[in-house]
């Protein structure tokens, strides 16, 4: 199945790219998507502080399905 | 409102947007870009955001607000992209009966908003520049 993986601030400078979609396998979770990611570009910390899928706050252990759009969230600063 | 604009922040067009007949005070929170940073000197910031996601913890935030003191009065706006010092990054307004509520809501309102809503802000210096990715100041 494929995900849209997004990327803000710093990630999206180090990736060079605001987002890309990636494919994972059926039952894959957050972990696995970042693992992957970081095989593909290593971008991300290997702990991502912040994630959200379909705009929503999620841990890692949280299971995909095809289509979400994964967002991956530096330390906020905003305000 | 709860809203992300690229656009400068008009506050009294905020501060209008809450007020009711109800309403004996509307308290604002204004912020500011400042002109230095851990003893640095800032030329200007940059903001991005997951707007999407963004205008939706905004509203959530007055969800709560309005839970946890029964106010409704209430608008967050801040601005993204380019902005030179002194220039309003965010403004928050409440409108309530009374002022205890009001001032409380406010400060529960920027609190919220440095953790859940994503926003990052770059910091532009003489020498360089980096994205701010630190623990709020408290």
């Amino acid at each position: 199945m494929k995900v849209t993986a997004k990327f803000f601030a710093s990630y999206r400078e180090l990736l060079g790219n605001s987002e890309v979609e990636v494919d994972v396998e059926e039952r894959a979770t957050v972990a696995h998507l970042v693992k992957k990611i970081n095989q593909l570009y290593s971008v991300l910390p290997s702990t991502p502080v912040m994630i959200a899928v379909n705009a929503e706050y999620v841990e890692v252990d949280f299971r995909l399905s095809d289509g979400d759009e994964v967002a991956f969230l530096p330390p906020l600063s905003g305000g | 409102m709860f809203k992300v604009t690229d656009e400068p922040i008009i506050v009294e067009q905020i501060v209008d947007s809450v007020k009711t007949g109800e309403d004996g005070a509307v308290v604002t929170f204004v912020g500011l870009v400042r002109n230095n940073s851990n003893g640095k000197k800032v030329l200007y910031l940059e903001y991005d955001v997951y707007k999407e996601m963004a205008e939706k913890k905004l509203h959530e935030i007055g969800d709560e607000i309005k839970h946890r003191w029964g106010i409704a009065d209430v608008a967050v706006c801040h601005r993204i992209g380019k902005m030179e010092v002194k220039e309003i990054c965010v403004v928050i307004a409440v409108g309530a009966p009374h002022r205890k509520e009001a001032f409380e809501a406010c400060q529960y309102a920027i609190d919220r908003l440095k953790h859940t809503v994503p926003i990052w802000k770059k910091e532009f210096f003489e020498d360089g520049e980096v994205w701010v990715e630190e623990t709020p100041h408290p």
